[in-house]
């Protein structure tokens, strides 16, 4: 076959990919289909991978030092991504897939590098060029270290709470500018531009530049809350795509260009749609959040006193009421009670009582991550509501058992003045009584006093939320 | 600009609109699955690490494109597996619920 028919043949594998990668995501859109469009996926993108490979071959450009290159590298990174995604905890799985976001957008940034250097003095180095390996290199950058940081702080290594950055907003805009002038000397300094550049001052442009970007990610995300991680690492992922696709205009790839705009358009979607279910813009938390930071303050607060419940008592109202409605919220994720609520709510169905679970948007530390959480606890699918669904329901619900969630259920926020007025919630205080499990009267990521709590209807467990539903249960249990 | 750049732009845009069109459609509870579905695509840049260390004549870029394959091959194998034990997780249940919800905040 000649060359041409094996571009031919190469293009329309590539093609192929990106239609499998829309017809998967396509069918992202059902439980039912889901795991299928995965797989349609996998296959659209080992058919891109090994059509790159036989086109390679095909054209003998492929030396020894590429081979091993490509065999051992993949060998190491396909291993490595298997054994981690095999063996991670659900609970954990977050920050997994904010480290594989890293490396995605690392990769993304490494090949427009390489290819810049590669092309320098070459006529192939025009403007157009530039632009792309810039905003390539730079998107990448800010993605990889960005992302890096997001994981460290879900995974608890780094402190969840907002951490100032030295110089604050300046810094920010300072590494900003720094990338902008980059990228105009590079522009300018490009073959057919009016300024003529050495290329190792190019080359060292470029490292300021990729530099910057990697600091710039570290100094955006570490202001900001392990609450709003989800939305960052969302939007992160967008970034990641987008970087994916600049690279593809470096190298004239259709299959990258398609499939980066494709999950850059993805994670735009979620981000916004999360951003919305609480009320903010996606600016405003990127600009660094509440300023009250995770629940430090104590004392029951101005609002009114509250009532404190003992666990027999709340094992009796929940033993006793024929509709329950549970709430988990991030709190149930981070002490990884998932399981513990299972076995509570297993229980109080063996007694007949109607046991639903009521799940807002931003539960959990993704979107949906409460959903996948329950359902690895073997939670039934139907029984997981969504909050436009549940909250009519709360009306005929005897009993609403609060499970780490806070601000979600703050009914303050039906009111202006607030600071999170606006934000849809749940109606747990519509329910006849509430059970809420708390370590301690903290605030949550709003920073403000929750009326829930001291509603004359709620009942307050103060205990971690693992133990707090285990003894529940046993209490349950010895009725 | 040249024909090829102005071919490949459009076909930018027009991905982004069918990005947009297929993703909106998505029901909340599965958007932690598509969001790991989503990041495992964008491992795709492999494909751009395999071309760049076919084009590598240097010790520099053979390290970068050994790294990059690297990154690029964990992105890929390591999100793909993800996304299925998830979504494994989803398939257990007996029947799920037909329409999950409708999709919001649009």
């Amino acid at each position: 076959m000649s060359q041409e028919w094996v571009y031919t043949l190469v293009f329309l594998a590539w093609l192929l990919g990106a239609a499998a990668f829309v017809i998967g995501l396509h069918q992202m859109n059902s439980p039912a289909t889901a795991r299928q469009g995965n797989r349609i996926s996998a296959v659209g993108m080992a058919v891109a991978v090994i059509a790159t490979v036989v086109w390679l071959v095909s054209l003998g450009v492929l030396r020894t030092e590429a081979i091993l290159i490509i065999v051992v590298g993949g060998a190491i990174g396909g291993g490595a991504g298997w054994w981690l995604a095999r063996t991670v905890k659900m609970t954990a799985m977050p920050q997994l897939v904010s480290l594989f976001n890293a490396v995605g957008g690392g990769a993304a940034a490494l090949v427009a590098i390489d290819d810049y250097i590669r092309v320098q003095g070459t006529p192939e180095e025009s403007i157009s060029t530039a632009i792309f390996v810039v905003l390539g290199a730079v998107i990448g950058s800010v993605t990889f270290s960005g992302s890096l940081i997001a994981s460290g702080k879900l995974m608890g290594r780094i402190s969840g709470k907002p951490i100032p950055v030295p110089g604050g907003r300046i810094t920010t805009l300072g590494l900003a500018a720094l990338t902008v002038l980059g990228l105009l000397l590079l522009v300018l300094g490009a073959d057919g531009g009016p300024l003529t550049l050495d290329p190792t001052v190019k080359n060292l442009v470029l490292l300021g530049i990729v530099a910057a970007a990697l600091t710039f990610g570290v100094a955006m995300v570490l202001p900001i809350g392990g609450a709003d991680m989800p939305v960052v690492i969302s939007l992160l992922n967008s970034f990641t795509g987008t970087a994916a696709a600049m690279a593809g205009f470096v190298i004239n790839n259709p299959v990258l260009i398609v499939a980066g705009a494709l999950v850059g358009a993805a994670g735009g979607i979620l981000t916004k749609l999360m951003a919305d279910a609480m009320n903010r813009s996606i600016m405003n938390i990127i600009a660094g959040g509440f300023g009250g930071g995770e629940g430090t303050v104590a004392a029951a607060g101005e609002g009114g006193s509250v009532r404190e419940l003992g666990v027999d008592d709340a094992a009796i109202q929940l033993a006793y009421a024929s509709k329950v409605i549970i709430v988990p919220g991030y709190g149930l994720a981070v002490a990884q009670a998932q399981h513990a609520v299972r076995e509570l709510a297993e229980q109080l169905e063996s007694r007949g009582v109607e046991v639903s679970y009521a799940i807002h948007p931003v539960a959990g530390r993704m979107p949906g991550h409460m959903n996948v959480l329950l359902a690895e606890a073997n939670v039934p699918y139907p029984a997981l509501r969504e909050m436009e669904d549940i909250n009519p329901e709360f009306d005929r619900t005897d009993v609403a058992l609060v499970v780490g969630a806070n601000d979600v259920t703050n009914p303050s926020a039906r009111r202006p003045g607030s600071a999170i007025s606006g934000m849809p919630i749940l109606d747990v205080d519509h329910a006849k009584a509430i059970i809420v499990i708390k370590r301690s009267m903290g605030r949550g990521y709003a920073g403000i006093d929750n009326e829930l709590y001291t509603n004359t209807k709620t009942g307050m467990l103060f205990a971690d939320a693992k133990d707090g539903l285990a003894a529940l249960t046993a209490a349950v249990k010895g009725l | 600009m040249s024909q090829e750049l102005l071919t490949a732009i459009a076909l930018f845009v027009l991905a982004v609109l069918v990005g947009f069109e297929v993703i909106s459609k998505v029901p909340a509870t599965l958007h932690t699955p598509l969001m790991s579905g989503a990041n495992s695509i964008h491992g795709i840049v492999l494909v751009g690490a395999i071309l760049i260390a076919a084009l590598a004549h240097d010790p520099l870029s053979y390290l970068l494109a050994f790294i990059a394959v690297v990154f690029g091959a964990m992105n890929v194998v390591g999100g793909y597996v993800v996304t299925d034990r998830m979504l494994q997780m989803f398939r257990k249940r007996e029947t799920p619920k037909a329409p999950a919800a409708e999709p919001k905040g649009q």
